[in-house]
């Protein structure tokens, strides 16, 4: 029961910290966000973050160090262990923050789940704004956005392999090329 | 190229909408200028004195008309989002400031606000005054400097000496309160670092009644003057309608005409307990984003005010939250107390949990909408950060406010955005 079930593709409505979320469909996206523009006045596109979910709750939430039983008294350093978060839909989420510029400001998160290798429809259509944001995500997260006019590296080079931002991207520092190799 | 018609307020700033398609932020040449064989493209930037740091812009020229343009950034790029997933919560802090180094202060409580946003934490009201006080003396500072590389961009030298005079004086105050003129990682998860110093209460009035002066003395050089009318007015237009489709958010979006602010529309910290005005201007033009930031500096110096007067009586009041499991317990505790001790050793070591969940907190920075989505996984490190820069969003209207523009224009327009590379790039 809540202002967004006429929403098309909605998946589900979450209530957290103050925050509604809007679950939809990926394939719905773009018609989602023309019904929330049109229809409940989110006539500006603040955000799009795209989050990396790989291994989401394998590591141990609390400390540096934790195991996935929790606390274990006989083994030492395991302690503080306290909950394993839910797990998540897929492994991406991609989040659209909205706002409603009106006199009854009004913020509402739009969101997506996507398979690795999946790719959702660019809403440039619906806000123009989102052609930077887009090609952010795709720069640094891996996301394709069908229908991108321009949908190439934004913040790095253009010949540039992986992308940093997934968890899966290494962080052991550059290669260095000694002179003598060849 | 047609030569842009002097406007009247009240009148439409233009008819329809001027955002390029298919792409919004890329201006092409019409295939028949480009047919002409006159075309001549230029490489403006990313090392070029006017351009706020590293933007390049690539631009069509046809004499000295611009009929095409694109924005390319990523220069400096540092990944400050993702460091910031290495680092334990409170650790994460001084990296917000660095990315918009201008309003430092601003990017600073945004992180930290997300922060406390996700704990449920209550920040005692003190801290609440204190921070509200040095968000505006930070916005103040922002303008200044945009002032005075504006100015200087367009030829008014001495603009740059006076306003950096007065930014000394900010960046003085500062100095005395953190111990550092810049990026002063003041504001702690729950509250602040330190207690408000002796001596800065007076010394912020000082700057307080000399501050509106300064500004009748920039207004005075700037706003009757000749020059910069004609280099200011009808140029780098923005309708209110493509502002808002562009995301275009603080000083360029009421320079449209557009009565938005979120320190009233979503208050946070004390914006709600103090009276402040919210400058608009109808043509959406250089002059008009010029007249913003110059009308949002005498209200910033308003609420300043308001907030001493609150401060000036909560002499002796805590500055922190009094939560152990948060906040670095008292340093002369830990001589004594053992449970402070063992506190203070798990929050540096290990870092505080901050709860499952994601949430995004925006606020007004100088430069708009400044964002900061946070996702916790309940442990000591941030599983994502994502900042909302608003510099990043206003060069996406690069493309629309060229449009029939001179190349000497092009300085006053990308100046006019107020956009602060490592921001933009993060």
């Amino acid at each position: 029961m809540s202002d967004f079930d006429g929403v098309p593709g909605v998946v589900e409505v979450v209530e957290r910290h103050g925050e509604s979320t809007i679950v939809v469909e990926p394939a719905a996206l773009r018609d989602a966000a023309r019904h929330l523009r049109d229809e409940q006045g989110f006539n500006f596109l603040s955000d799009i973050t795209a989050v990396d979910y790989l291994a989401w709750g394998e590591a141990g939430v609390s400390g540096y160090i934790g195991t996935p039983a929790g606390h274990d008294i006989n083994e030492p350093m395991t302690q503080g262990y306290q909950a394993v978060p839910l797990a998540k839909r897929q492994r991406f989420a991609v989040n659209y923050h909205l706002l409603s510029i009106s006199d009854r400001p009004r913020r509402v998160r739009l969101q997506t789940w996507l398979a690795d290798g999946q790719s959702v429809q660019s809403v440039i259509p619906v806000w123009p704004t989102a052609d930077w944001h887009e090609r952010e995500a795709f720069d640094l997260m891996g996301i394709t956005f069908a229908e991108h006019p321009n949908l190439r590296r934004i913040l790095l080079d253009d010949d540039w392999e992986g992308h940093p931002l997934r968890k899966d991207y290494p962080i052991g520092g550059e290669p260095v090329r000694f002179s003598g190799e060849e | 190229m047609t030569a842009t018609a002097p406007r009247r307020a009240g009148a439409a700033i233009y008819e329809g909408t001027r955002i390029p398609s298919p792409t919004p932020t890329v201006l092409v040449t019409s295939p028949e200028l480009a047919a002409t064989g006159d075309i001549l493209t230029v490489n403006f930037g990313p090392n070029h004195p006017s351009t706020h740091g590293v933007l390049r812009l690539v631009v069509d020229l046809y004499g000295e008309d611009v009929t095409g343009l694109a924005a390319v950034i990523g220069y400096l790029h540092t990944g400050f989002e993702k460091n910031m997933e290495y680092k334990t919560w409170w650790k994460a802090i001084p990296y917000a400031p660095r990315m918009d180094y201008v309003s430092f202060q601003n990017n600073e409580y945004v992180f930290v606000g997300a922060v406390e946003k996700l704990l449920d934490i209550d920040i005692p009201p003190k801290a609440v005054w204190m921070r509200t006080l040095l968000l505006e003396l930070n916005r103040i500072h922002s303008h200044l400097v945009w002032i005075g590389t504006s100015a200087l961009e367009l030829g008014a030298i001495s603009m740059f000496w006076y306003a950096f005079r007065e930014r000394e004086q900010i960046l003085d105050l500062f100095e005395l309160v953190a111990g550092y003129r810049m990026h002063t990682r003041y504001f702690q998860v729950g509250g602040l670092a330190e207690d408000v110093p002796r001596g800065f209460y007076p010394e912020t009035r000082k700057f307080c009644d000399w501050m509106p002066k300064a500004i009748d003395d920039y207004e005075t050089l700037l706003t009757r003057n000749q020059i910069w009318l004609e280099r200011t007015e009808g140029i780098g237009l923005l309708s209110r309608d493509d502002a808002i489709a562009l995301g275009q958010s603080g000083p360029v979006l009421r320079a449209s005409g557009v009565d938005w602010d979120l320190r009233r529309a979503e208050p946070y910290l004390a914006y709600h307990q103090v009276d402040f005005r919210v400058p608009v201007f109808p043509t959406g033009d250089v002059y008009a984003r010029y007249l913003v930031h110059m009308a949002e500096m005498r209200e910033s110096v308003r609420i300043v005010e308001q907030c001493l007067d609150r401060l000036e009586h909560m002499e002796g009041e805590p500055w922190i939250a009094d939560d152990r499991k948060v906040v670095l317990p008292p340093r002369h505790e830990l001589h004594t107390s053992m449970e402070s001790l063992i506190h203070h050793f798990k929050i540096v070591t290990e870092g505080f949990r901050v709860p499952e969940g994601e949430v995004y907190f925006p606020i007004e920075s100088p430069r708009g909408e400044l964002g900061c989505y946070v996702c916790s996984d309940g442990g000591p490190r941030p599983w994502r950060v994502k900042f909302r820069a608003p510099s990043f969003v206003a060069l996406e209207a690069t493309a629309t406010c060229m449009q029939d523009a001179l190349i000497a224009d092009m300085i006053a327009i990308v100046g006019s955005l107020d956009t602060v590379m490592g921001e933009v790039d993060r």
